[in-house]
């Protein structure tokens, strides 16, 4: 069977480097799924949920804004943070999502897109535990 | 002639300097080590980046406007931004006066125009202040623990600014880690930025167009180089530093050597005096 590799960076570090039989990516203009033989491609990412399916097992990540190229059955997401579903403080991202909507309630003295986009990331994670 | 107590408390100082000496060399070929596995590991991000950004400049070459993005049209060099890296404590050899030295260079080089500086590390910072250079910005603290925020805050007050065209160019000086004997000095033009090479163009799905992704992809170049430059630059200083404990630790076994000669040889001459008044002693009472 065909098979894509899928690779994930951050900044930081390579997060996750495997064969893939399928990826869906949260595009900036909805989600991209990609299945082997797709077309060269390239998207930005929004703050979202990637799914990857790797020998039969469906894996959920949460994945904060980026690039994404497919090319030769090749998908590199460059994010800007990604993290894995079990290291995610669930906690902390309600607690961001709580503060972030608060802020955008009342746009007095700040900047709407910069809380319009940090409650997109805490939803994001909420999302992924959510799958 | 030193006294012999003398000698023994200068040998019992030296030791414990050897002491210092040697656990601070420990202490960095640790963090060495660690450093090390963070520059790895920011490897294939900037890979990725870069091979991305050549792909989606093939894709907005045939774009009207492209020549016309501020962050790839050469400018006249008026206004020059030199972001220097440094460390923040010493004893790490001629790390830091490498580095100083060859801003000093830079400046001297650039002499028709003016240099504008974002001094990263304490040693930089009283360095260049004392010589009343230009400063836009200083950042000490960073390289104990560097962290892509940092480099990305740096980035982005730098790409503002050279947006506003309060800046012409920018320029990276940092300390490249090499291997522990050999760091190399490496001053790099981050912009305007300087596209990869174009391979044969693919054809390319683009979900936005690739002109406004590549404009969005730039800054995060640029903050990307300067990641890689604190952590190089973290990992050289580390090594700098064994290199240069490491030598002092040998020197001062040199020293504690020479002074156990001394003091053996005093010893000596003390045990052959005292021979010498009991035998003399002994002669006159007979």
């Amino acid at each position: 069977m065909a098979e894509l590799t899928l690779e994930i960076a951050t900044p930081e570090r390579l997060l996750l480097s495997e064969k893939v039989s399928e990826v869906e990516v949260p595009g900036k203009d909805g989600y991209l799924g990609v299945l082997p033989g797709h077309a060269p491609l390239i998207s930005e990412l929004a703050s979202g949920v990637l799914r990857y399916v790797a020998a039969g097992k469906t894996v959920h990540l949460s994945v904060l804004g980026g690039f994404v190229e497919v090319l030769d059955d090749h998908v590199r997401v460059l994010a800007d943070a990604a993290t894995r579903k079990e290291e995610i403080d669930i906690g902390k991202a309600r607690e961001d999502l709580r503060k972030a909507q608060e802020l955008l309630n009342n746009p007095s003295d700040i900047d709407p897109a910069q809380a319009l986009e940090d409650a997109q990331k805490a939803q994001a994670l909420i999302d992924t535990v959510g799958r | 002639m030193p006294s012999l107590i003398d000698i023994r408390r200068r040998i019992r100082s030296v030791k414990n300097t050897q002491q210092i000496t040697k656990a601070m060399k420990m202490v960095s070929a640790a963090k060495l080590r660690r450093a090390q596995e963070r520059v790895i590991a920011a490897r294939p991000y900037s890979a990725m980046l870069k091979q991305i950004m050549a792909d989606l400049a093939a894709g907005a070459a045939t774009d009207e406007n492209a020549a016309a993005s501020p962050l790839l049209a050469v400018r006249e060099e008026k206004r020059i931004q030199l972001v220097l890296l440094t460390s923040d404590k010493g004893l790490a050899g001629a790390f830091n006066s490498n580095l100083i030295k060859a801003a000093v260079k830079f400046l001297a080089e650039k002499q028709g125009a003016e240099v504008q500086m974002v001094l990263v590390g304490r040693k930089g910072r009283d360095a260049f202040r004392k010589r009343g250079a230009q400063i836009t910005a200083e950042h000490i603290n960073l390289l104990q623990k560097v962290q892509f925020s940092d480099a990305a805050a740096i980035g982005q007050a730098i790409v503002e600014r050279y947006k506003n065209g309060e800046i012409d160019s920018v320029y990276l000086l940092n300390n490249n880690f090499k291997s522990v004997m050999a760091q190399t000095l490496s001053v790099s033009r981050l912009l305007p930025v300087e596209l990869p090479e174009q391979k044969e163009p693919r054809d390319y799905i683009f979900e936005q167009p690739p002109l406004e992704m590549l404009e969005r992809l730039l800054p995060r170049y640029l903050e990307v180089e300067i990641y890689r430059g604190l952590l190089e630059t973290s990992a050289a200083e580390h090594a700098a530093r064994m290199t240069a404990m490491d030598s002092a630790s040998s020197n001062a076994r040199d020293v504690i050597d020479t002074l156990t000669l001394n003091m053996n040889r005093v010893r000596q001459a003390a045990i052959t005096r005292e021979i010498i008044e009991v035998v003399s002693g002994a002669a006159a009472s007979d």
